[in-house]
C-alpha cells in the first residue's frame, strides 16, 4: 500500500446529492498492484469506534458480576495474568456469555440490515417478521414435548427458524421473490406462529412454562462454550457470504429495475441473501432466543451515524448511501452487549434477561421511528 | 345480475346466513365432551329442570355460546369498519395490534394494580384499545400509507406489546399461571355474569358501527370526495374509532385477543354484497359469529376430550386467508 489519492467525491448512488452537502469524503487507496479500493472517511471512523465502544463494553461487561473486576484486571486475566480465580471466572464463566453476545448481536445486525434492504422498509426486520415467533414454537414444543436440555431446546429453534424461512420463502414465491410480498407472507405467518407459542404455553405446566417465558425473552444468561462455538461457525461462514453480497444490495435499494440495468441478478441475489440472513437469524436465536429489536434498530442507527444530518431517514425514496452490512453489525454487537450490562446493573445480576431491557428501548426506538418515518411520509 | 335484482338477493342472503347461524348456534350448545341431543338442548333452554345435561347447558355451554355469538359479532364489525376507515384490505384487530393492546392494558392491571374482576379491567382494555387505534390511524390516515406499511406497523407494535406482557409474566409468576390461557383467546371461562356484563358495551359499539355505514361509504371514496358528498369526516372518524374501541376493547377484556375474524369475515362478505358497507356490516355481523363459533366447535371436536381455544382456531385458519389476499394480483385494492 503506497499512494493515497484523494479521489474527490462519492461515486454511486446518491453522489450528486453528497457532493452538494460537501459533508461525505471519500478517498481511494490504491497500491502499486494495481488494486484500489474505496474508502469511506466516516463510514470507516464510526465502525472503529463501534467496534471500540464493543470491546470496551465486552471487558466492562466480563468485570461485572458477584464478584467485580477491573478492566485492568479483566485485560490481565484475558491475556494470561491474575490469578487462578480470575483466570476461571473469566474465560470459563463469563468469557463465552460476552462471546455470544457479540456474536449475536453481530449476527441480528447483519441480518437484520439485509432484511430491511430487501423489503425495502425500515421495519421489515426479522423479528417483526415470523422468524422469532418460528423459532420460539420449535424452542417450546422441545421444551413441552421432549423436556428436552439446553442443547435439545437450540437445535429446535433452529429447526423452527429455518422451516418458518422456507414455508414463508415458498408461500411468497409468485414468478420471483418480492420485498412486499415477502414481508406481508411473514407478518401472516407470524400471528399464525404466535398462536402455536401460545397453544404450547397452554400445553406446559407451570415449571416449563416460565422456562419457555425467559427463553421467548432472550437472555444471555449461564451460556458457555457449547454454545459459542456453533454459532461462531455459522457466522464464520455467512457474514462473509453477506458482505461479499453488499454490493448488489446497495444496488437493490435503488428498485428492481434498476439494479437489473446495472447487471444485478435481482431474484438470485434476494434469495440466496434471505436464506443465508434467515440461517444467521436461527441460529443467533437458537444460542441467546429470540431478542427482541435489535435485528430492527441496529441497521437504523448505524445509517444515522454514517448520513449527513439532512438525509437521515430510512424508508424507499431518500438518496441513501446503502446499507452497510459490517457497521450494522458492530452496531448489533455494541447494542447487545451494552444492554446486557446495563440490565445487570440496574436490576442485578441475573435478574432480568437482557432481552426485557432491548424490547422496552427498542419498543420506545421503534414508536419513535414511527412518528418520524410518518412525518416524512414513508410509512 | 341486473342492479334490480341484487338487492333481493343481498335480503335472501341475510336471511340464509341468520339460518346458519342458528344452525351453528345449537352445534355450539350440543357439541363438547358430553354431546347432547338436540331435544335435550331446546329442554335445557328453555325449560330448565336442574338435571346434569341442564345444568351443563346452563352454567357452561349457554353462557359460552352467547359470549361466542357477541364477540364474533363484536370483532367481525370492528374489522369492517377498520377496513372502511383506514381504506385497507388488510386491517383487522388482531394485524393492526388493537387486541395486543388492550391485553397489555389487561395485564397491566392484573399484574401492577391487582384487577382480577372483568368489570375492573374492562376499563383497562378500553384505554389500551384506544391508544393502539390512534396510534394505527395517525398512522394509516396519512396519505399515501400503503397497506403493507400499515400492516408493518401494526406488526411491530404487537411485537412491542407481546414483549411487554412476556416482561410482566416473566416477573410476576402468579399473574402468567393466570394470564398464559387468557392471553390465548378462548371462550371456555365464559360465565353468564361475564356476558350480562360486556354485552352492553358491545351493543353500543355495535349500533354506533351500523349507524356510520353510510359516511364510510362516503370515505370509500376518498377524502376529498366525501367531503363533496356532504360526510362529516372528523365525526365519522371519531365515531368510527369509538365504536371500534368499544368492540376490541370489550371483546379483548372477555375472551383475550382474537386475531383474524375481523379480517376474513368481511373479504367474505364483500364477494356477496359488493362494496357497500350499508349491506356489509349487517352480513359481518351475523357471519362473523359463526365463523368464531364454528371455530369454537372445531376446536372441542379436533382434541377432544380436550379443547383447541378458539384464538388459536382462528388463527391458524385465517393465517392461510391472508396470505391469499396477499398474493392476489390486485391487493393494494380494497
Amino acid at each position: 500500500m503506497s499512494a493515497t489519492v484523494k479521489s474527490g467525491e462519492a461515486v454511486g448512488p446518491g453522489a450528486g446529492k453528497t457532493r452538494a452537502t460537501g459533508a461525505r469524503r471519500v478517498r481511494a487507496i490504491r497500491t502499486k498492484g494495481g488494486l484500489s479500493v474505496r474508502l469511506d472517511v466516516r463510514a470507516t471512523a464510526v465502525g472503529l469506534l463501534l467496534l471500540a465502544v464493543a470491546l470496551a463494553a465486552a471487558v466492562a461487561l466480563i468485570g461485572s458480576g458477584d464478584y467485580p473486576m477491573t478492566p485492568a484486571e479483566v485485560l490481565a486475566a484475558l491475556t494470561g495474568g491474575g490469578d487462578a480465580g480470575q483466570q476461571y471466572i473469566v474465560h470459563d464463566l463469563r468469557l463465552p456469555r460476552v462471546l455470544v453476545g457479540l456474536l449475536v448481536g453481530v449476527a441480528f445486525g447483519v441480518s437484520g440490515a439485509v432484511f430491511q434492504t430487501v423489503s425495502r422498509n425500515p421495519l421489515g426486520s426479522p423479528d417483526v417478521l415470523g422468524f422469532a415467533q418460528g423459532s420460539s414454537v420449535g424452542a417450546l414444543a422441545a421444551i413441552v414435548y421432549f423436556q428436552a436440555d439446553a442443547f435439545g431446546v437450540a437445535a429446535g429453534a433452529v429447526a423452527g427458524g429455518v422451516g418458518t424461512g422456507l414455508a414463508i420463502f415458498l408461500l411468497a414465491w409468485k414468478r420471483g421473490i418480492h420485498g412486499y410480498r415477502f414481508v406481508l407472507v411473514g407478518i401472516g405467518a407470524s400471528a399464525m406462529l404466535y398462536a402455536m407459542v401460545l397453544f404450547l404455553m397452554t400445553k406446559a405446566n407451570i415449571v416449563e412454562a416460565t422456562r419457555a417465558t425467559t427463553w421467548m425473552t432472550g437472555s444471555l444468561n449461564g451460556r458457555d462454550w457449547d454454545q459459542v462455538q456453533p454459532l461462531a461457525a455459522v457466522c464464520a461462514v455467512l457474514v462473509p457470504l453477506l458482505l461479499f453480497f453488499g454490493r448488489p444490495l446497495r444496488m437493490l435499494e435503488m428498485g428492481d429495475d434498476a439494479a437489473s440495468a446495472l447487471g444485478v441478478r435481482v431474484d438470485r441475489v434476494r434469495v440466496v441473501v434471505l436464506l443465508a440472513a434467515v440461517v444467521l437469524v436461527a441460529a443467533a436465536t437458537a444460542a441467546a432466543g429470540p431478542i427482541s429489536f435489535v435485528a430492527l434498530t441496529a441497521p437504523q442507527l448505524a445509517r444515522r451515524l454514517t448520513l449527513p444530518r439532512r438525509l437521515r431517514g430510512g424508508g424507499g425514496s431518500a438518496p441513501m448511501p446503502g446499507p452497510n452490512l459490517v457497521l450494522s453489525g458492530l452496531m448489533g454487537a455494541v447494542l447487545l452487549v451494552a444492554a446486557d450490562w446495563a440490565s445487570q446493573r440496574l436490576f442485578g445480576a441475573d435478574q432480568l434477561p437482557v432481552g426485557v431491557l432491548t424490547g422496552v428501548l427498542g419498543g420506545g426506538y421503534l414508536l419513535w421511528l414511527l412518528a418520524t418515518e410518518r412525518k416524512a411520509g414513508r410509512v | 345480475m341486473t342492479p334490480r335484482r341484487r338487492p333481493l338477493l343481498r335480503s335472501a342472503g341475510l336471511v340464509v346466513s341468520v339460518a346458519v347461524l342458528a344452525v351453528i348456534v345449537v352445534l355450539g350448545i350440543a357439541v363438547g365432551a358430553k354431546q347432547i341431543p338436540l331435544d335435550q338442548v331446546w329442554h335445557g333452554v328453555f325449560h330448565y329442570s336442574g338435571s346434569d345435561t341442564d345444568v351443563v347447558i346452563r352454567d357452561v355451554r349457554f353462557p359460552r355460546t352467547l359470549l361466542g355469538l357477541l364477540v364474533g359479532a363484536a370483532l367481525g364489525l370492528a374489522g369492517t369498519v377498520m377496513q372502511g376507515l383506514t381504506r385497507n384490505p388488510l386491517a383487522d384487530p388482531g394485524v393492526l395490534g388493537i387486541n395486543a393492546g388492550a391485553s397489555a392494558a389487561v395485564v397491566t392491571a392484573v399484574s401492577f394494580f391487582g384487577v382480577t374482576s372483568l368489570t375492573g379491567y374492562v376499563w383497562f382494555a378500553f384505554a389500551g384499545a384506544a391508544v393502539v387505534n390512534v396510534a394505527v390511524y395517525v398512522l394509516g390516515g396519512t396519505r399515501g400509507a400503503t397497506p403493507v406499511r400499515l400492516a408493518l406497523a401494526g406488526t411491530a407494535l404487537t411485537a412491542v406489546l407481546i414483549g411487554y406482557i412476556n416482561a410482566v409474566n416473566l416477573m410476576d409468576t402468579a399473574a402468567l399461571d393466570k394470564m398464559r390461557f387468557w392471553t390465548v383467546g378462548s371462550l371456555a371461562s365464559a360465565t353468564l355474569p361475564t356476558v350480562t356484563a360486556i354485552a352492553p358495551f358491545l351493543a353500543v359499539g355495535g349500533v354506533l358501527a351500523l349507524l356510520i355505514a353510510r359516511p364510510l361509504n362516503a370515505i370509500a371514496l376518498g377524502d376529498d370526495q366525501a367531503r363533496a358528498l356532504g360526510a362529516r369526516l372528523t365525526r365519522t372518524r371519531v365515531l368510527a374509532m369509538l365504536a371500534v374501541t368499544l368492540l376490541c376493547g370489550g371483546a379483548t377484556a372477555a375472551c383475550g385477543p382474537i386475531v383474524y375474524v375481523g379480517l376474513m369475515v368481511p373479504h367474505a362478505v364483500r364477494a356477496v354484497t359488493g362494496p357497500d358497507m350499508r349491506w356489509i356490516l349487517p352480513y359481518s355481523a351475523v357471519l362473523s359469529p359463526v365463523l368464531l363459533l364454528g371455530a369454537d366447535v372445531l376446536g372441542r371436536v379436533v382434541a377432544r376430550p380436550g379443547e383447541l381455544q378458539v384464538g388459536i382456531v382462528t388463527a391458524v385458519l385465517g393465517g392461510p386467508v391472508f396470505i391469499y389476499l396477499v398474493r392476489r394480483r390486485r391487493m393494494a385494492q380494497l
